[in-house]
This record gives structure tokens, C-alpha cells and sequence, in this order.
């Protein structure tokens, strides 16, 4: 079996399961729970692409995020455009937005890309408290209509599993095609020796901004998403913690991969509703997972699990 | 004329929360010169700094200056923990994995906060009272003083330190060429650690010289931490006469801007001319500019 | 093919390059040699686009490629390796290679995300042209090896691998023979004659002198950032102020 067949057997066998799971979930609080890992998943795996990939880390991501729920927000309830139109627009929109900050941004490597990007969240972090006529202010803004199709219209848990999971598993999908391609491993070359990219004709700056834009348009698709099935939106969702989230389902499921992001984007929303002390301690516990995995596990858990296999395999062998 | 007095007490609140900039600057610089590494955790020394203050002072009923005295040593000791669990292990680590490791241990140490002291926001008795002083038609609290004079002590102190004293000289030399250093029998070790101690240190006073005026709680550390952070880079991160600059400049631009133009955007301030430097001049406004090797 | 003129290179106070020029002659093997600190790397970064210099021009062809990034001479047909070795550590011996071929390619990030067909066909194509490279190199039986496992010998073996994979007219080699033992370094003397024969211009910057008189038809010297001489290997060998040269350095 080829790497490109046993891709294609993964992700079959994945999206059946991700298909399936509500059928058996009918009626229970965790399909809601299981909507927000959808919207979750699609951000990490945005993120992995700029952070696993590129080697480039944001810090403000949750920006992107909240730009696309606004924007979907404030053009469906103030100028009664179409959800559908509003996503595009929002997405169209943010893509620019990143592109022209791209160029600037990127240039910057290391600890200063960190705390630009983390300036530049907390900027539009202060934007969407403060243009309150706009936004609604840290009160939020509600009434934002669902997404709809003809008749159909996503408003229960079921439809909006469904709704979310289908472009979720687009994402990934899209995401896998790009890992496996001249652009993914001129991304990966970027990561392991800028220097060594350029030499072999990488234009390292240019890639470095598309990426940053695909990844910032993605995360403005979620946020689009997000605003439309919870047709509530306040700044809170969107702030430096919730970057620092990301980053970390980003970290725990592994650098580079992309069911990782899945996993990562799982576990970090689905601790809480479980356990119900985590919501007291998940800044505690968020800081010491990143500690941890950087300093022990750099794979995340998907390498973890790669190096377990590996280790069985050659004791098999052996 | 009244509009003149009001800028002259935007610019003296700006001047004293530009110091604590300065000083927060001060351990950023600290630590990059020495290791390279921008540490996303010095703001949370800084809340260590006021929240410790508190605690000694409230629950054990210690007087201030112990309290005090306690409090630096305590922020001093996590900064000596962080450096020897999560740093020094690391060895040839990416920068990718020094920002994600001090981001987390930010958080860690503002989560802990919050389980140990709650979310509320305390406050520290001013070292002095708070009868207002009248200067040039602009009114003073005795604490701004302590702020000015304190901040500029700390400054002295730390260039006396670095110009003059064998730990300070050889700290210097590690930033300069930490190959070299250490082959003239510097360890290099003993200066990271010490550059972690001293900028704690630093940020933890800062963190308690400030409490009396902005109240403190378990997240003020973000906040603060990335302004000091704007004012070592408008300093180019030295730990020199830039950064204090940077950090008063800093204070009074958005003092100013809170005052004339919107106090919700006060925050927005710092960042915006943080993006503005990092894009148009990352050596700083103050800094050299150096070639870069390949 | 290559030629410097006038090359002049300060870093802050210290002069790294004064007034070097020189020529490479189209599908020859050109050594560039001298003591430590003589600027040679230096040189290779100016030509390859990495450092800029302060003064002088440098041709490839009839076109000025000074100044030009790293990235636009790759597409005019120069590459290089590195003194250090720069793989990409984290991925396998076949992709570094795959990289090589990145300006042989250009489907985009469209493309490549939703496999449009063209794109298909290109990866193909990529995949067994980097195979060929590795073939030639004679690597191919660690294509699926993650790069930064490699012996630093291998190592070296697939940076030229992934520098030929670009298709270049030139390929400047920043001490290719560094850290290998004698056999390697007979291994790849016949490799640079091989790469020679298919018609590709060379250029090595070499302490071993033994391969750089082996394979090398001029030598250009530098010392403390100027040109002390150039020739044929054995004049070099002849020339007394290159033996000077050495000699004082110890």
C-alpha cells in the first residue's frame, strides 16, 4: 500500500466516524459539545499550517476568529445580507486583511513574530470592545441568523453537527492534499533551514504571507461559522486566552499533523465538560501541558503515539 | 490654562507608569541579553511582585517593608524555579519552543495565582498615605514619588551592578560572546540563572511599587509584562538609558492619548507603537543596527 | 560563466573582502583556496545572494546578478551547498530532494490543496526525478530515511543531490569535502569529475588540498580578503607567495 492509499483509507475511515458518531449521540447534550470540537478543529488545523508547517507561530489567532464572527454578525443583522454572502465576505475580507499585514509581520522571526502577532490580537481584541456601535461592546451582539439551505435551515444541534463537520472535514482533507505537496514541503523546508529553502529557489517570504493568509482566512471561515450557529458573539471568545488555546490543541496533538490538531482540538474541549474542576484549573493546566509537551513530547500525541508504534514494531522485529 | 494643567497631570501619571515600564523593560532586557530569549513570563513576576506584597502583609500581618523583603524573595526563587525546570533543560532548543514554554509558564504562574488569591482585585496600602502633593497646578500622591525615586535607585543600582561588579562585568561578557566567556572560565550557566534572579527581582518590585496606585489582581501581569516589553524594544533591549526612555515615552504617549483622545483605546496604544517599531525599526528607536551572519 | 569583479566586503570595522575579482570558465571545476579567515565563505555568500557586498559586481553569464536573492538564482541556474550542511533535518532523504526540484515545479497552494490534476501529474513527475538524483548520488537506497538521522557523509551526499535536482549550470560548493573520512572523500572527488562531465560548471572552496589539486583545472587564493594568486593547480603548487602564505599561517 502506497502513503497516498493509506491517506485516502485514513480520512475515509475518519469521516465515517465523524458522520456516524451523531446517530448514536441522538438527543444527548455532547452533540452541541461535539459541534464546537468541529469549529475548534477547523481553527487548529489553520493554525497548524502556519505553526506545524511554516514554523511561524501566532499568538493571535483568535483575531482572525473573531474578525470573521463580526463580520458575519454586524452585515447579516445591520444590512440583511445573505449568511452565506456575509461568510464570503468576511472571509474575502480577513484574507486581505492578513495578506497586507503578512508582508510586515512576517518578516519578523522568533520571539518578536510572537509578541507582533500577540500585539496584533490584542489590538483587535480592544477593536471589538470598543466600537460598541458596531459590536455591541463587551456585552456582545445577538439575534445573528442561522445558515439555512432552501428550506433546510441549521438551527438544532443535529443540522449544525452537520453543517460544521462537512466543511471541518474539508478542511482537513484540503489540509492533508497541501501537506503532501511541493507547497507543504516547501513550508516544512521554511521550518527546519530558511536559509537552505531559499537556496533551493523557496521564495520564503511570499510563502510565508500565503500561508499566513490561507490560515487567517480559514480561521475567519470558523468564526463565520461559529457566529451562525450560536447567533451570539461577544469579545471574550476571541481574546489572548483563546489564542493561547489554540496554540496549545496545536501543541498537544503535534506539530505537522493534522489529526493531531483534531485531537488536540478534542481533548482541550472536551476536558472541561467532563471534568468539572478543569474549568477552575484549565489555565493551570493549559500552561503546564505546554511545558510539558514542549520539553517532552515535541511530536505532540500523535508523535508519541508514531515513536510507541515504532518502538513495538522494532521490538517485533527484534 | 486649565487645559495646560490637565497635560501637565497626564504627563506626570504618564511619567510614573512609564517608570514601572522602564523597569519591566529592564527585565526583559536582562534576560534577551543573556540568553537570547524574550521571556513571555516577566509580566507575571511583576503581579507576583503586588499579589505577595498583599498576602504577607494581610495574612500574616507582617509590616510593609518585610512583606516586601519577602515578596522580591519569593518572586526571586520562582524565577530561580522556572529557569531550572524549564529552561535549562533545553538545550539548542528553537525559539519556536522557548516562546511556547515561557507562554506556558506564564500562564502557570497567573493560574496558580488565581487558585491561591482568587480573581479580585487587592489593593496595597500606599507607602505613605495618600495625601495628594500640588506641583505646577497638578496634583501628586506621595506614591508617585516612591515610584520615581525607587525606579530611579533600581536603575543605578543595576548599572553600578553591570559596570562595576565582577557578576555584573561577567554577565556582560556572556551577552557579548558566550563562547568567549566561558572559555576565560565564566559560567555561563551561573549568568543565565542570574540574569533570571535579577530580572525577577526587578519585575517583582516594579510589580509592588505600582500596586498602591492600579489595585492588583492575578491577571495584571499580561498587560504590564508586553508594555515593558514595548519599552525594551523602543529601547533597542538594552538594559541601559534607551530602555528608560522608552518606557517613559511610552507612559506618556498613552497617558496623552487616554486623556485627549479615547481612554478605551489607552491599551491599544502601547501595541499599536509596538507593531510600528517592530515593523519600521526591530533594532529599536535606540538600538544599533547590526549585520546580520549567516 | 561566473565572474566577480572588484568584490569588496566590510563587516562593521573589519575589511572580510578587498577588490577580489576573478572568472569561472564555463564547464570547468574552479578551487577557491586559503588559509582561515581569507573570506572564502564570505565570497560564496555574496555570490549566492546571502550577503550583499559594499562594493563590486558579480556576473553570471552577461547578466549582473548582484544583489539578487538566493531565490532568483536557483530559476538562472546557480546553487549551492553549505560548509555546515543545511538539510532539511525533519524530513525524509526523498523530499529534501523533492525541495530541489522546487523551482522545476509550480503548481500553487490551490492547486495543491484540491489535487487538480496538472498538480497530480507534476508530483509524479517530482518524485521520480528526485529518485534519479538520489540514484546518481548514490543514495537512493535511504530515500525513505529522515534526513537529520543521516551520516554526515550521506548528508553531504544528498545536499548535492538536492542542488542537482534544481538542474543548475553552476553549483558552488562550500567545502564539500569537510568531515569526511578518505574513502568519502574519494567517493565524492569521482562524483565532482561526474557532475563535471554532464557538463555543469563547478566551484569549491577547499582546505584539502590534496582534492582540490585532483580535481580542480584553476585555483584562485585568497588571503586576509584579497586575491593573492591564481593558475593552473600546479603553478599554485609553484607560486612562492602562496606557499608563503601558508607557511606564516602555520
Amino acid at each position: 500500500m502506497t502513503k497516498e492509499q493509506r491517506d485516502i483509507l485514513i480520512f475515509t475511515a475518519f469521516g465515517l466516524v465523524v458522520l456516524v458518531t451523531p446517530l448514536l449521540l441522538q438527543g444527548n447534550y455532547l452533540l452541541n459539545v461535539f459541534v464546537f470540537i468541529g469549529i475548534n478543529t477547523m481553527l487548529a488545523v489553520a493554525l497548524n499550517l502556519l505553526l506545524g508547517f511554516a514554523g511561524q507561530i501566532s499568538l493571535g489567532h483568535a483575531a482572525f476568529f473573531g474578525l470573521g464572527a463580526y463580520i458575519s454578525g454586524i452585515l447579516t443583522t445591520r444590512y440583511a445580507i445573505d449568511p452565506w454572502m456575509a461568510m464570503v465576505a468576511a472571509a474575502v475580507c480577513v484574507g486581505v486583511m492578513a495578506f497586507i499585514i503578512g508582508f510586515p509581520i512576517l518578516k519578523l522571526k522568533g520571539h518578536y513574530l510572537a509578541m507582533a502577532t500577540l500585539g496584533f490580537g490584542i489590538i483587535m481584541y480592544i477593536v471589538f470592545n470598543e466600537t460598541v456601535a458596531w459590536t455591541g461592546g463587551p456585552s456582545g451582539m445577538s439575534g445573528i441568523p442561522n445558515l439555512a439551505l432552501g428550506p433546510l435551515i441549521f438551527d438544532s444541534d443535529m443540522t449544525n453537527y452537520y453543517l460544521i463537520w462537512v466543511f471541518t472535514l474539508l478542511t482537513m482533507l484540503l489540509s492533508i492534499n497541501l501537506a503532501n505537496s511541493r507547497i507543504g514541503r516547501a513550508l516544512r523546508a521554511i521550518h527546519d533551514s530558511e536559509v537552505a529553502a531559499r537556496v533551493m529557489g523557496v521564495n520564503v517570504r511570499l510563502l510565508k504571507v500565503q500561508i499566513f493568509t490561507v490560515s487567517a482566512l480559514i480561521s475567519a471561515l470558523a468564526g463565520s461559522f461559529y457566529a451562525h450557529t450560536m447567533t451570539f458573539i461577544a469579545p471574550a471568545s476571541f481574546g489572548f486566552n483563546f489564542s493561547v488555546e489554540l496554540v496549545t490543541m496545536v501543541i498537544i496533538g503535534g506539530l505537522g499533523s493534522i489529526y493531531g490538531s483534531f485531537l488536540g482540538a478534542a481533548i482541550l474541549t472536551l476536558l472541561p465538560e467532563f471534568l468539572r474542576v478543569f474549568h477552575d484549573f484549565d489555565i493551570v493546566i493549559y500552561g503546564l501541558l505546554l511545558i510539558v509537551m514542549t520539553m517532552f513530547m515535541p511530536g505532540g500525541l500523535i508523535g508519541g503515539f508514531e515513536a510507541l508504534a515504532a518502538a513495538i514494531k522494532r521490538r517485533k522485529e527484534a | 490654562m486649565e487645559n495646560s494643567d490637565q497635560i501637565i497631570q497626564y504627563i506626570l501619571s504618564g511619567l510614573s507608569n512609564g517608570s514601572i515600564y522602564a523597569l519591566i523593560g529592564f527585565g526583559f532586557a536582562i534576560i534577551y541579553n543573556a540568553t537570547g530569549i524574550i521571556n513571555f513570563a516577566q509580566g507575571e513576576f511583576v503581579m507576583l511582585g503586588g499579589m505577595l506584597t498583599i498576602f504577607f502583609l494581610n495574612v500574616f500581618q507582617l509590616p510593609l517593608i518585610t512583606s516586601i523583603v519577602l515578596a522580591v524573595a519569593v518572586a526571586t526563587a520562582v524565577g530561580v524555579v522556572f529557569e531550572r525546570l524549564a529552561i535549562r533543560p533545553l538545550k539548542n532548543a528553537s525559539p519556536l519552543s522557548l516562546v511556547i514554554i515561557t507562554i506556558g509558564a506564564s500562564i502557570l504562574i497567573r493560574g496558580a495565582a488565581m487558585l491561591v488569591w482568587g480573581k479580585d482585585t487587592h489593593a496595597l496600602p500606599a507607602f505613605s498615605g495618600n495625601d495628594p502633593l500640588y506641583l505646577m497646578g497638578a496634583t501628586m500622591l506621595p506614591q508617585n514619588l516612591w515610584i520615581f525615586a525607587l525606579t530611579a535607585v533600581i536603575i543605578m543600582a543595576s548599572k553600578l551592578f553591570f559596570q562595576y561588579s565582577i557578576f555584573g562585568k561577567a554577565m556582560r561578557a556572556c551577552a557579548f560572546n558566550s563562547q568567549a566567556a566561558s572559555l576565560v572560565g565564566i559560567s555561563v550557566k551561573t549568568m543565565v540563572l542570574l540574569s533570571f534572579m535579577i530580572s525577577s527581582a526587578i519585575g517583582s518590585l516594579a510589580g509592588i511599587i505600582i500596586a498602591p496606585l492600579t489595585m492588583t489582581s492575578y491577571d495584571m501581569g499580561i498587560m504590564l509584562g508586553l508594555k515593558g516589553f514595548c519599552a525594551a524594544i523602543i529601547g533597542g533591549m538594552s538594559s541601559g538609558l534607551g530602555t528608560v526612555i522608552g518606557g517613559l515615552l511610552l507612559g506618556i504617549l498613552e497617558s496623552l492619548g487616554a486623556g485627549l483622545i479615547s481612554s478605551g483605546y489607552k491599551d491599544a496604544i502601547a501595541f499599536i507603537i509596538l507593531l510600528l517599531i517592530l515593523f519600521l525599526r526591530p533594532e529599536g528607536v535606540f538600538g544599533k543596527k547590526e549585520t546580520e551572519r549567516v | 560563466m561566473l565572474s566577480l569583479t572588484k568584490i569588496t566586503k566590510k563587516f562593521g570595522g573589519v575589511t572580510a573582502l578587498e577588490d577580489v575579482s576573478f572568472n569561472v570558465e564555463s564547464g570547468t571545476i574552479t578551487g577557491v583556496i586559503g588559509p582561515n579567515g581569507a573570506g572564502k565563505t564570505t565570497l560564496f555568500n555574496i555570490a549566492t545572494g546571502l550577503y550583499s557586498q559594499d562594493a563590486g559586481n558579480v556576473y553570471l553569464g552577461e547578466q549582473n546578478i548582484s544583489r539578487m536573492p538566493p531565490e532568483r538564482l536557483v530559476c538562472l541556474g546557480m546553487v549551492r551547498t553549505f560548509q555546515n550542511v543545511e538539510l532539511f533535518g525533519h524530513m525524509t532523504v526523498l523530499e529534501n530532494v523533492m525541495v530541489g526540484l522546487h523551482t522545476k515545479s509550480k503548481s500553487g497552494i490551490f492547486s495543491c490543496a484540491f489535487k487538480l490534476p496538472g498538480q497530480r501529474r507534476e508530483e509524479k513527475s517530482i518524485r521520480s526525478r528526485a529518485l534519479k538524483w538520489l540514484e546518481y548520488t548514490g543514495i537512493a537506497d535511504l530515500a525513505g530515511m529522515t534526513a537529520g538521522s543521516l551520516p554526515f557523509g550521506k548528508g553531504r551526499l544528498l545536499e548535492i543531490a538536492r542542488a542537482l535536482a534544481a538542474e543548475p549550470r553552476i553549483i558552488l560548493m562550500d567545502e564539500p569535502a569537510a568531515g569526511l573520512n578518505s574513502r568519502e572523500t574519494m567517493g565524492l572527488a569521482e562524483l565532482i569529475k561526474k557532475i563535471k562531465d554532464s557538463g555543469i560548471t563547478i566551484v569549491l572552496v577547499e582546505h584539502d588540498m590534496e582534492l582540490v589539486m585532483d580535481v580542480c583545472d584553476a585555483v584562485v587564493v585568497l588571503n586576509l580578503g584579497r586575491k593573492l594568486a591564481e593558475g593552473t593547480p600546479r603553478e599554485i603548487q609553484e607560486n612562492p607567495e602562496v606557499i608563503a602564505a601558508y607557511l606564516g599561517d602555520g
